[in-house]
């Protein structure tokens, strides 16, 4: 693992991955869409509003599985101080907060239609919910402590805190007799779900996936930047102050 | 163990020199949950409905209201860091501090919180019901608070940012301690919630003061 730990390294192999991230988003995207959008059979109580499943569900799955990605990483990061796992957990946060909101916005507009109501307080519905706030809440103690270095461990332990959200979300709707229809893809017994509809959804999962993939890569290379530039910043002020004519001492330029 | 008892000792003792800060979370406590009557209407029925609900948040903002100064003070005037650079080990400390916590706010709480229900309308017999699940409850407020007030010690307006990080992780306790008191009110057992509240109680005791150790030893550095 520490093998990727050099961000020169990571650079490269990440240059490298991100085209075929970006191919294999778009070409799932594009298919999934044309697939569920115009192929897949309109749903015979639901009409066409079923093809908001096609962004809901994968929505929802990236929402928890990012939230299990940056709790991995922010673990990697707090164990053998990786600052790279750090980097990509404070990339995947907003990735994942906009993901959750996703889910809950064509939740919600499905939920019109649907059960009449834009907004229950089900139990599926208000664990997603309070997970969106735990991805703000990450995201704001990141904001708040000036050091990445410091900020990045505090986070992680909130994110690590956070995780126990995760199972209630995944299993609320089999504990809790609510609204929210229980799981009909990942299921032990086969998915309940035809397989018309079943295939533009899982392309739609690769793309969401993809692309997830490609965005994280995209922002942990401009994470990596703007640390160097502040440390160049850093540097070349140094410079300039010993260049004013004040003299400092070299212990305390070594030191700043 | 020494340890234990000698930080509890000095916390709750401070807790009783300074002695407003623990009463005002109480008068907060009660005039929060005076302001629903106000704002919903003196109706019985509809008090009766929502008492349970009302005393749990309020009791829950009182708890957060309070854990802005649960490490602050300590970590303002350096007295912080000697405790952590003293024999026992630093979630011993969190733990001495966090149920000295608990006996100065949350326990004040609990035994107001039977008041609170029967000006609330709450049926009479829903009140031990009430108080046990607050009894069980409180801890994992104090336990889980612990985490976010550790997290944000070192920072300037932490407060706001505070509220952000708890207020997520109190939904569960939250939500067994209504569905409790729920439970009495249409017949049905609360037994289940409250073993449920207990779990997370011991759950939160288990866990919490790990992260909560690890969150102060950064703002120590």
């Amino acid at each position: 693992m520490h093998r990727f730990a050099n961000p020169a390294r990571f650079a490269r192999l990440s240059a490298r991955a991100l085209p075929w991230a970006w191919a294999v988003a778009g070409l799932a995207l594009g298919s999934g869409l044309v697939g569920g959008l115009l192929l897949a059979p309109a749903d015979y109580q639901q009409g066409d509003s079923v093809r908001i499943m096609f962004v809901h569900v994968p929505s929802a799955w990236m929402a928890m599985f990012v939230y299990a990605f940056m709790a991995a990483a922010s673990a990697v990061g707090l164990i053998w101080r990786h600052a790279l796992a750090d980097i990509a957990a404070k990339a995947a946060a907003p990735l994942g907060a906009g993901f959750t909101f996703a889910a809950l916005a064509t939740g919600s507009l499905w939920g019109q239609p649907m059960w009449g109501t834009w907004w229950v307080w089900d139990a599926r519905l208000t664990s997603v919910l309070v997970l969106f706030f735990l991805y703000l809440g990450y995201i704001a103690l990141w904001q708040a402590i000036e050091d990445p270095g410091k900020a990045a461990r505090a986070a992680a332990i909130l994110a690590l805190v956070g995780v126990v959200n995760l199972p209630i979300i995944k299993f609320s709707v089999d504990w809790w007799n609510t609204l929210h229809q229980p799981a009909s893809v990942l299921r032990l017994a086969g998915p309940t779900i035809h397989s018309s509809m079943l295939w533009p959804l899982l392309l739609m999962a690769v793309g969401f996936k993809a692309y997830f993939v490609a965005v994280l890569l995209l922002r942990m290379h401009a994470e990596l930047n703007w640390r160097r530039i502040r440390a160049l910043r850093l540097t070349a002020g140094e410079s300039t102050d010993s260049s004013h004519g004040f003299a400092t001492l070299p212990a305390e330029r070594a030191s700043l | 163990m020494t340890g234990f008892l000698a930080v509890l000792r000095r916390d709750l003792l401070l807790a009783r020199r300074h002695g407003s800060g623990g009463a005002l979370v109480l008068a907060f406590f009660v005039i929060a949950a005076a302001l629903f009557p106000l704002g919903v209407g003196p109706e019985p029925g509809v008090l009766a409905r929502i008492a349970g609900g009302v005393v749990w948040i309020c009791g829950l903002l009182a708890v957060l209201l309070s854990l802005d100064r649960l490490f602050q003070a300590d970590h303002e005037d350096g007295s912080l860091e000697q405790l952590a650079l003293a024999g026992p080990s630093l979630w011993v400390i969190v733990l001495a501090k966090v149920a000295a916590h608990w006996l100065s706010i949350g326990l004040p709480l609990v035994l107001l919180a039977p008041l609170l229900g029967l000006l609330l309308q709450l049926p009479l017999e829903a009140l031990p019901v009430l108080t046990l699940s607050m009894l069980l409850g409180t801890p994992s407020l104090c336990l889980i608070g612990g985490i976010g007030a550790a997290l944000t010690v070192g920072i300037r307006r932490g407060g706001v940012l505070l509220s952000l990080l708890v207020l997520p992780l109190y939904v569960p306790p939250l939500i067994f301690g209504v569905a409790a008191v729920e439970a009495v009110v249409t017949g049905l057992g609360a037994r289940p919630h409250l073993l449920l509240l207990a779990a997370q109680a011991l759950a939160a005791l288990a866990l919490a003061p790990w992260a909560t150790a690890a969150a102060l030893r950064l703002a120590l550095e």
